[in-house]
């Protein structure tokens, strides 16, 4: 087979590595609520955005509104520098893989893939189909009804739909959100490594944190229709900036204080009578009311005999349950003043701590992070 | 014994029930071969002639034939004129759409003879002449609201999110229809024009009020009841009835057996 | 997804203002107004061919002999007498029709629903079976339900084989008829309006999950109990239009009282209004007739809506 026909681009057509998407401003008001809020945003050509957030945080209506299903109410969004505001979605070159697949049922899994090839009226739709089903390892179900594949199987037909047409941007609604969990973790590697082949701009829409982080370069959390944060999947879980992220992206300590004094390049915080140090450049206020936030496992778990160095932030609390998973016992300690702390230590051959036993907790300043005083300590707890 | 009731209750129930619906057609099939001279009413002895020389009898033919042209046209302007509301009062929101609703359910709510009557007052006022248009008009009336509803079943159970799909792949609102759109409904439109068929061609009261001289098979059996149903009447009852049967059964083996091929392979 | 992100939403909520954009509200009204092209057509045929006449009928109900006038002469009035005339005259023929098509309406149920039961259900799965009694729920039509209550005729007459044996057992007397009887009339009914009484329940039932029978049974519900509890009022939406789609036309029907009834105690308002057009001619006598027919169903019809076009119908 050539493919000497494949790079003939008429202009805005066919872009093999993406191209730049810009949200500049993009607000979505239905009567009775805000569902985007004045968002602002730039993924650039050939990555892999994903975007985080609970159901009902815009997300899907901003994925919505890229694709040209949904108008925005103001804004407007460019693709490759071109403004594509008012362009139907018929028109965009961009490709949606839809949370349900929606594969059309009437069709053969190859008249699926060729769909979009012959609304364009490209030449050699079928070579290139067929080509699009042997990327996703389908070929031989070609002539198949989808109703006939796995869950898996349409996935990845709904995919090499999108792929065949080398669209500039492609959307993932919650793609992986239909299968099971095994399967999930084979998709995500594959579609990974699918993105990384052709190049193109994925964004993919989940509330699942995990997934975000182990697929994306760059991950913008959404929530009430805006972005909280932003940024590559390790910068986000090691520093969040917002309760928010702290608590939807993996699991957080919040604690509440004041800030005492200014240490230089740190401060200290006096948490209800515990004085806790968060270096400045990991802390969004440097005086007044202040959070210190700590990741749980970052913290250690040791008997009150037990020594500790003497720079370490340092609790006492009570063991309010303990529960051994075989890898690390998971502790929730209550601490005077402070609350309930999730905290865990690692199965390396010590009696875990018992129910109602007093335990002494540390961490290293340079792990804590600062948050608002402002901040509501429980955002994003139970958000799904 | 409780469970062996519980077991065979719906099937012996339900099966009955099919043999009464069947009992006079195999009483008409019977009698189709009957010797009959002037009436039909008792055994007289086997024959094929009546199956040989359908037509034999004066009218049977004319107005079958009568029939069928009624029930395709009737059958056609309903169905079109019924998908095209059932989609736009599913798909779009308008001013007047509850409005349109009622006014579509009424004929159903209405019994034939109050239909047949007024659309008869109607002609009269309008001093046309009953015939084959009226009939058509009175049939597409109470077909059409057959038809909307079950092509609206079918509309609202569509996934939406498929033509959101095809317009996605570039296809143009036209081709979304045609592509995507028209062909999942499609099933749901042959069986509502199927329906509307056989209720147009089964019509007798609105047919009777509004067809002046115009006979159709129905009009044509009832007015001959009196007299005495001539055999040939039966032939094409028979006839008509198994080759109802048979289309669709043919059609059915064909998609079951298709199923199965790919479901094989 | 937007049921919950209007929940979340609350806070945010907009009043008065329409927050969307003059483009967006436009291409909006651009969609409505394709819904209206689309329905024009079909309601312009009905408005010509329905409500009008309906009008004209209502009109003409009201219309008055002239003073010496021909038979079928009639003048445009407002003559409410029409009404009272035949409503004396003739309201024993409504209530029977009512009661001949209340009775058809609920044996036309107890029969359809086991069809409709042992399509949709038994028979689940076996897709040829399946078909084949469906295009048997159908194929009556085609040969033509005159002919069949013709057929009935015949089957039930005093010469015919039931009437026979039924004598023969004595369960009738030896002078005992089928045909001429109220009995024979309600039987011509429910058998014609069966397939409208089992399509629309077999439509529900075959939506029906039987996942849904078997916790019935697990939660140590007796088959007897499951049905009443579980199957009939998931079944109701089916059951409901079955049921509106036979009693409305059995009402108005007169095929049936007229070939297999006497005419003098079985005689069905249908009969009544077809003699008054075709026979007598009186036009505003029969058009009153058809009218408050017309609204007596209607008012039926929204009764029965009131009372079980909810969820549940037990």
């Amino acid at each position: 087979m050539t493919t000497v026909t494949t790079n003939k681009s008429e202009p805005g057509t066919t872009t093999s590595s993406g191209a730049d998407l810009h949200l500049q401003n993009i607000s979505k008001r239905f009567v009775d609520f805000t569902a985007v809020d004045d968002l602002t945003l730039t993924v650039p050509s050939g990555t892999f955005f994903a975007l985080l957030g609970p159901s009902g945080c815009g997300k899907t209506t901003t994925l919505r509104m890229i694709a040209g299903l949904e108008q925005p109410t103001s804004g407007s969004i460019s693709i490759g520098g071109q403004d594509v505001t008012k362009l139907p979605s018929f028109q965009r070159q961009v490709n949606t893989v839809f949370q349900s697949y929606a594969l059309f049922p009437h069709m053969s899994v190859l008249d699926n893939v060729a769909f979009g090839l012959k609304r364009k009226r490209v030449k050699d739709t079928l070579q290139r189909a067929k080509a699009a089903l042997a990327m996703v390892e389908l070929e031989h179900m070609a002539s198949r009804k989808p109703t006939q594949l796995s869950g898996g199987q349409q996935q990845r037909v709904a995919l090499a739909r999108a792929l065949v047409n080398r669209p500039a941007v492609l959307l993932l609604d919650e793609p992986l959100g239909a299968l099971d969990m095994k399967l999930r973790r084979q998709m995500q590697v594959e579609l990974k490594s699918i993105q990384t082949e052709v190049g193109l701009t994925f964004i993919h829409v989940t509330h699942d944190q995990e997934e975000a982080m182990t697929m994306a370069d760059t991950v913008a959390v959404m929530n009430k229709g805006k972005i909280e944060q932003m940024g590559a999947p390790r910068d986000l879980y090691e520093l969040p900036k917002t309760a928010f992220v702290a608590n939807f992206l993996g699991k957080s300590n919040l604690m509440y204080g004041t800030v005492l004094e200014d240490l230089g390049d740190a401060v200290a915080v006096d948490a209800s009578g515990h004085r806790l140090v968060m270096p400045k450049n990991r802390a969004v206020a440097h005086s007044g009311a202040a959070v210190v936030g700590v990741r749980p496992e970052k913290m250690r778990v040791m008997t009150l005999e037990a020594e500790y160095s003497p720079s370490a932030n340092m609790l006492t609390g009570t063991v309010l349950d303990a529960s051994f998973t075989g890898v690390s016992t998971e502790y929730l300690v209550d601490v005077p003043g402070i609350g309930t702390l999730a905290t865990f230590s690692q199965n390396m051959g010590q009696a875990p701590a018992q129910r109602g036993e007093t335990v002494r907790m540390t961490w290293e300043p340079e792990f804590s992070f600062g948050l608002d005083g402002n901040e509501k300590a429980t955002e994003g707890k139970d958000a799904l | 014994m409780k469970r062996v009731i519980g077991r065979w209750l719906i099937p012996v129930a339900g099966g009955l029930a099919f043999v009464y619906l069947l009992v006079p057609i195999a009483y008409i099939f019977v009698f189709s071969f009957n010797d009959a001279g002037r009436t039909n009413l008792e055994w007289r002895g086997f024959t094929l002639n009546n199956w040989q020389n359908p037509c034999g009898a004066p009218n049977v033919c004319e107005s079958l034939v009568n029939s069928l042209q009624v029930g395709v046209v009737a059958t056609v302007i309903a169905t079109v004129l019924g998908t095209c509301i059932a989609l736009g009062l599913v798909r779009y929101k308008f001013k007047f759409r509850n409005t349109a609703d009622l006014l579509i359910i009424l004929p159903l709510a209405t019994p034939e003879v109050v239909l047949g009557a007024s659309l008869l007052a109607q002609f009269l006022n309008l001093g046309w002449e009953l015939g084959f248009t009226t009939i058509v008009i009175s049939h597409v009336i109470f077909c059409m609201s057959f038809v909307v509803v079950t092509v609206r079943a079918r509309v609202s159970s569509l996934d939406p999110r498929l033509e959101e799909a095809a317009s996605d792949l570039y296809a143009s609102p036209l081709a979304t229809f045609w592509k995507v759109t028209f062909p999942l409904l499609l099933p749901g439109v042959v069986a509502a024009a199927l329906l509307s068929f056989a209720m147009s061609f089964d019509d007798f009261i609105i047919t009777n009020f509004n067809s002046g001289n115009f006979s159709t098979f129905p009009k044509f059996i009832y007015v001959s009841a009196t007299r005495g149903i001539p055999a040939q009447a039966n032939v094409i009852g028979s006839a008509m009835f198994l080759l109802a049967l048979a289309v669709v059964i043919t059609s059915q083996v064909i998609a079951y057996r298709r199923r199965k091929v790919l479901a094989a392979r | 997804m937007t049921a919950t992100a209007t929940r979340r939403g609350d806070k945010k909520k907009q009043k008065l203002e329409d927050p969307r954009s003059t483009e967006e509200i436009s291409a909006e009204r651009r969609k409505g107004r394709m819904g209206l092209y689309l329905i024009l057509p079909g309601m312009i045929v009905l408005a010509l061919f329905f409500a009008a006449p309906v009008l004209v009928l209502l009109s003409m109900s009201l219309n008055a002999k002239p003073p010496g006038g021909e038979i079928g002469e009639f003048v445009p009035a407002l003559e409410f007498g029409n009404y009272v005339t035949v409503i004396s005259a003739y309201w024993d023929v409504f209530l029977r029709s009512f009661i001949f098509a209340l009775i058809a309406t609920v044996a036309a149920l107890v029969i359809g629903f086991p069809m409709a039961y042992l399509v949709a259900v038994r028979l689940r799965g076996r897709q040829l079976l399946q078909g084949i009694l469906l295009v048997l729920l159908i194929a009556p039509f085609f040969s033509s339900f005159i002919l069949r209550t013709q057929a009935w005729k015949q089957i039930l007459s005093d010469e015919g084989p039931v009437v026979t044996v039924l004598r023969a057992i004595a369960i009738l007397p030896a002078d005992g008829h089928l045909t001429a009887t109220a009995f024979a009339v309600v039987c011509g009914l429910t058998y014609n309006f069966l397939p409208f009484m089992t399509l629309p329940i077999y439509a529900n039932l075959d939506r029906l999950d039987t996942n849904l029978l078997e916790a019935s049974g697990d939660l140590y519900a007796s088959p007897l109990t499951t049905f009443f509890k579980v199957t009939l009022p998931l079944s109701a939406p089916g059951i409901f239009a079955g049921t509106l789609l036979t009693f409305i036309p059995a009402a108005g029907d007169y095929v049936n009282a007229a070939l297999l009834g006497n005419n003098r105690d079985t005689a069905m308002i249908g009969q009544v209004i077809d003699s008054r057009f075709f026979k007598i001619v009186d036009y505003p006598g029969a058009s009153a007739l058809s009218f408050i027919l017309m609204i007596l169903i209607l008012a039926l019809v929204l009764i029965y809506i009131k009372r079980f076009g909810t969820k549940e119908l037990f």
